[in-house]
């Protein structure tokens, strides 16, 4: 039984998990969030209401999603050089993760968004806000528990993408399985790290359920 | 206060216009009520008042600003000054109640200061003072609605339309918003424009009436007289003839007619005295004693027999008492 571990190894790998799930994470959050409110407030009959932008917007979205994550990750290499100078380790993990997450949450972003009840939006029309003042002041508060339950699922959606991440020599515990619990035949070195990516989408769930209990007020 | 000239709207893909050549002039500090079936076109025209929807031809003049013709900037002021209420109240369930009320002075620009001591006066005029710190979601309906009220008036509008505010309420709490209406039309001249399908909350708030059925005005004027003298088939069957005074049904011996008593006639034994000096004998058929607004007023369906019938119903007129064949 666990002949084979090195937790100095595991260790290091979780590490690297945790890095390129933080960073990509937040630069997800970052990207997907305006990209979703701009894309709900250009849809049809809504406050800036724009078809070509809507549909362009669209598209770049549903193309980036169509593209399976390994292939992102080595049509990407160029972009990612250019933008973290390396296309390898996490630092080169992270902007495919980015691009590869961000589209997928500002979709999230998008239907929480459309979950609001129109009559908050004209409430705030009636009252004379701009629509600065509607998305700021109602739009987002009143779909935080939805903004945030996209975010848990992203964050989960990236700890699976990072796994893949090895292809670019990232590290991480998805690697450290492939490399050692699979291709080396090392089934104990498998099942720890399988059981730390578990703990740590567990982990996931847990802080993003507990956070939307506390900004719901239905 | 507010015009409505020759105003018509259309929406894109619908297959009917939603309002036809609608005018209404509707003056500073009275109660307006508009009165209809549902798809009848209220909910557009209440919208036109406050710029949310556009006139597809005619003008709608709120406040003296030809709304269709403003720019964006120059609408969100005048909605400032027009406070709207909503049927599903439409809060800020993530924000308190003080929060949703300070919300319109924050999109005004009021100095952060003046917030709370404005949100805590508002909150005391539509008597909801403890309720400050509380979500929307631990509120009944009807305080839903107060804050709603609290909200409209925010900014002190001069204007305040109202949405089917009390459709979603049950009757008693519908009398108390109605109620808290009246008042803040007296006390504060506020102008209120009232959309509803419920001739009752027509019958208790409004000074006038206009009756829409698909898209058109067809039929106006002072509560009273559109209520207790129904002209067009849509607004019989608003008034919902409960107690079956607007159709004879055949049953008297003699002549049917339809009085109808206001004011201090209501209290009159007028009808006892005229039988007795003409020698007149009358059944009642139906009747109804009510008010509208402060105003009582008496509904008799009666069949007259025997005597001077024509004395009678001159005599009738004379004492005030309106007089219908039926």
């Amino acid at each position: 039984m666990l002949a084979n571990i090195n937790w100095a190894d595991i260790g290091q790998a979780t590490l690297d998990t945790l890095v390129m799930l933080g960073g990509s994470l937040a630069f997800s959050v970052l990207l997907g969030l305006p990209l979703g409110v701009i894309l709900f407030l250009t849809g049809p009959r809504q406050l800036l209401a724009n078809r070509p932008a809507n549909m362009a917007l669209s598209f770049v979205v549903n193309v980036l999603r169509s593209v399976p994550f390994v292939i992102l990750l080595i049509v990407m290499i160029p972009l990612t050089v250019l933008l973290v100078g390396t296309s390898l380790g996490v630092a080169g993990a992270i902007p495919p993760l980015v691009v590869g997450a961000a589209p997928f949450y500002a979709r999230l972003v998008e239907t929480a968004l459309r979950e609001v009840d129109k009559g908050v939006i004209e409430a705030g029309q009636a009252m004379g806000a701009t629509p600065r003042q509607i998305v700021f002041g109602a739009l987002l508060p009143e779909a935080m528990p939805g903004i945030i339950a996209g975010a848990t699922v992203t964050a989960i959606a990236l700890v699976s993408y990072t796994a893949m991440a090895g292809v670019v020599g990232a590290g991480g515990l998805g690697d450290l399985a492939i490399r050692f619990g699979y291709q080396r035949f090392q089934t104990d070195v498998m099942v720890v790290t399988v059981v730390m990516l578990l703990a740590l989408v567990q982990g996931l769930q847990w802080a993003g359920d507990r956070l939307i209990i506390k900004v719901s007020r239905r | 206060m507010i015009s409505f000239q020759s105003v018509g709207k259309t929406f894109a893909r619908a297959p009917a216009p939603a309002l036809v050549g609608v005018s209404l002039e509707i003056a500073p500090g009275e109660v307006f009520g508009v009165i209809g079936q549902s798809g009848a076109g209220k909910s557009t025209l209440i919208r036109l008042i406050n710029g949310i929807e556009r006139p597809s031809s005619g003008h709608v003049l709120t406040d003296g600003a030809d709304v269709g013709a403003l720019d964006p900037q120059a609408l969100r002021d005048l909605r400032r000054r027009v406070g709207m209420i909503f049927q599903h109240f439409n809060l800020l369930s993530s924000k308190t109640v003080a929060a949703n009320v300070a919300f319109p002075l924050k999109v005004a620009g009021v100095p952060r200061g003046e917030i709370g001591p404005r949100v805590a006066e508002l909150l005391d005029r539509v008597g909801l003072a403890d309720q400050a710190h509380k979500y929307p979601a631990q509120l009944s309906g009807g305080q839903k609605q107060r804050v709603g009220i609290a909200r409209a008036l925010a900014n002190g509008p001069k204007i305040l339309l109202c949405d089917e505010a009390t459709s979603a309420l049950d009757p008693q709490t519908t009398e108390q918003i109605l109620d808290l209406l009246a008042r803040l039309n007296r006390e504060l001249g506020l102008t209120i424009v009232l959309i509803t399908h419920e001739m009752e909350v027509i019958r208790r708030v409004c000074h006038r009436v206009a009756v829409l059925d698909a898209g058109a005005v067809v039929e106006s004027g002072e509560v009273a007289e559109v209520f207790l003298h129904p002209q067009h088939a849509v607004t019989r069957a608003l008034v919902a003839d409960a107690a079956g005074l607007l159709v004879a049904q055949g049953l008297g011996a003699g002549p049917t007619l339809r009085l109808t008593f206001r004011g201090a006639a209501t209290y009159e034994p007028i009808l006892g005295r005229i039988a007795r000096d003409t020698g007149v004998d009358y059944s009642i058929l139906a009747g109804r004693i009510d008010r509208i607004r402060d105003e009582p007023y008496g509904q008799l369906l009666v069949s007259l027999v025997g005597g001077d019938v024509a004395q009678a119903r001159a005599r009738l007129s004379a004492a005030g008492v309106r007089v219908e064949e039926a």
